[in-house]
């Protein structure tokens, strides 16, 4: 396989479009990753679009037909929330194969207002949801923060300084859909969504896109002095265990996904400058900290205590706001995190950079289940 | 007119004579002894055994392994109410209700042990195979706190 490098990214700020269409979002973003990558769709060789609740709607010919009709193949993917990142992986296969040489993955995802989120919600024609538990999002990552407790003595304060510190890193993001700090006080005596995950420990939903361009080493001395290397890519599905099909388990697929990954890179959690990963609720955030190495089992409450994942930490965690703050959009955020990823690694973080950042760790999940990351080096 | 009762899901199991008792059902691999809830299996992904998982009667108690607490949910839902999911002897999980308890995390204790009950939950009319209109009762199961 050969080495992939992102040359270009763009990303259009996350929120409410109503006006606007997928295509439109997933090509406006498309054209910014152009942009950033001093390209045009004329050297792109294959195109991938991430999109989940239009999977059927031919977006990646769409944006091509928006942006350019140049007759290239153009796919399109889905797998619950890591439908971004896995369009990322499928652009990095087209490089790394070495059938192209130039690929762009596009992820976009308008869901306006949508309510909660998640499956499971009738068998056999009757409605079960709420009466035989709930499949709905906050419930199930509820019941996963509520594990941690059981393990580990967790407490729902530990849960609510996820939120606090995302919030806090979001002030800094003008691409977050929201821009807003929160106390502990605030967080804790929200509106209880699920326990423990109160208004604010729940992602929002919301419209957005972002874009990568991908090459190959023989490429990039035509685009950019400074490319980001993608380390490695990796992407695993929920392997048996023993309450996996009662109780989606999100750790195990993460840790497989996790070990895998700093193999193939070389690199370890303690050579990582910043990770963006995937708070979907403030329980999830805390429980990745051990499934992605950061800390030892049974010490991420101990973790956020001490501030370890703040920007300014020694490994900072979301320092985009988070899924919490920057929201959502279920196909983009895979591809918002790479965006968020290269953007530090090139120093251009403004007042959320974090200092000499030289790896960055981009992980997703999608319940159902499949994880991806994505290491990448500056 | 008629009432007639039907299981929410298909893992409930609702007998034909009133002194039996409802029980859930679930499959267990003939290879590994790894046990499903919920049918239309064509294997086992834990050893991937394939072939037919014999029918397995499940037992009418387990023990609270963990829950939530909704308090926001689908419009029509009444809440709060306690998700929980509860393991149950044969080695397998089920995601249900837990009732008769207080929705608050000081009076729900990890590990308790917990008992099976079936409740009408809603009902529907539907024409049966003479054309008459008959009343369906649909019979869901939940978990509450039980004996040890």
């Amino acid at each position: 396989m050969r080495d992939v490098y992102v040359v270009g990214v763009g990303m259009i700020k996350f929120g409410r479009y109503p006006d606007k269409d997928v295509s439109q979002m997933g090509a406006e973003a498309g054209v910014l990753a152009l942009k950033d990558a001093g390209a045009s769709i004329k050297d792109v060789e294959m195109l991938v679009c991430g999109n989940l609740f239009q999977a059927n709607a031919m977006n990646a010919q769409k944006i091509l037909q928006q942006i350019g009709q140049t007759g290239i193949p153009a796919l399109n993917v889905s797998n619950a929330c890591a439908t971004g990142s896995t369009a990322v992986r499928e652009a990095y296969i087209g490089v790394a194969s070495g059938m192209y040489d130039v690929t762009m993955a596009v992820g976009v995802e308008q869901m306006g207002k949508m309510g909660l989120l998640g499956g499971g919600a009738r068998s056999g024609g009757e409605s079960v949801e709420g009466v035989l538990g709930s499949g709905l999002m906050p419930a199930v990552f509820g019941q996963a923060g509520v594990e941690h407790m059981r393990k580990h003595g967790t407490t729902a304060e530990h849960f609510a300084k996820i939120s606090v510190k995302n919030h806090k890193h979001s002030v800094h993001n003008p691409l977050s859909q929201y821009q807003v700090e929160v106390s502990l006080d605030d967080v804790m005596n929200a509106r209880m969504v699920a326990y423990p995950n109160t208004l604010y420990m729940c992602c929002p939903t919301g419209d957005g896109a972002a874009a990568a361009i991908l090459m190959s080493e023989d490429k990039i001395k035509q685009f950019t002095s400074k490319p980001i290397k993608v380390a490695t890519s990796v992407l695993t599905s929920d392997p048996y265990t023993d309450r996996d099909l009662t109780m989606p388990d999100v750790n195990t697929l993460t840790q497989n996904a996790a070990k895998e990954a700093y193999e193939k890179a070389g690199i370890g959690p303690q050579d990582l400058s910043l990770v963006e990963l995937h708070d979907c609720f403030a329980t999830a955030e805390l429980l990745h900290y051990e499934n992605l190495g950061l800390c030892a089992e049974g010490e991420a409450g101990r973790m956020i205590d001490e501030g370890r994942t703040e920007l300014g930490g020694d490994i900072p965690v979301n320092v985009s706001g988070g899924l919490l703050s920057k929201g959502h959009p279920l196909g983009a955020t895979g591809v918002a995190n790479i965006y968020e990823i290269v953007t530090q690694l090139r120093g251009q973080g403004g007042a959320r950079q974090v200092e000499g950042a030289k790896a960055g760790l981009a992980h997703v999940i999608g319940l159902g289940s499949a994880c991806t990351i994505h290491i990448l080096t500056a | 007119m008629t009432h007639t009762q039907r299981a929410i899901a298909p893992m409930l199991r609702l007998p034909a004579t009133p002194d039996e008792k409802p029980y859930l059902v679930g499959y267990r691999c003939p290879a590994c002894n790894a046990t499903y809830i919920g049918g239309n299996r064509v294997g086992c992904s834990k050893c991937t055994y394939v072939g037919d998982l014999p029918e397995v009667r499940l037992s009418d108690h387990g023990t609270l392994y963990v829950y939530s607490i909704v308090h926001q949910s689908a419009p029509g839902i009444p809440v709060p109410y306690v998700s929980a999911i509860v393991d149950l002897p044969e080695g397998v999980s089920v995601r249900c209700n837990l009732v008769d308890i207080e929705p608050d995390p000081q009076k729900i204790e990890f590990g308790m042990p917990v008992d099976m009950v079936t409740r009408k939950v809603r009902e529907r009319k539907e024409k049966n195979a003479h054309g008459d209109e008959e009343t369906i009762d649909i019979i869901a199961f939940f978990f509450r706190p039980g004996k040890d």
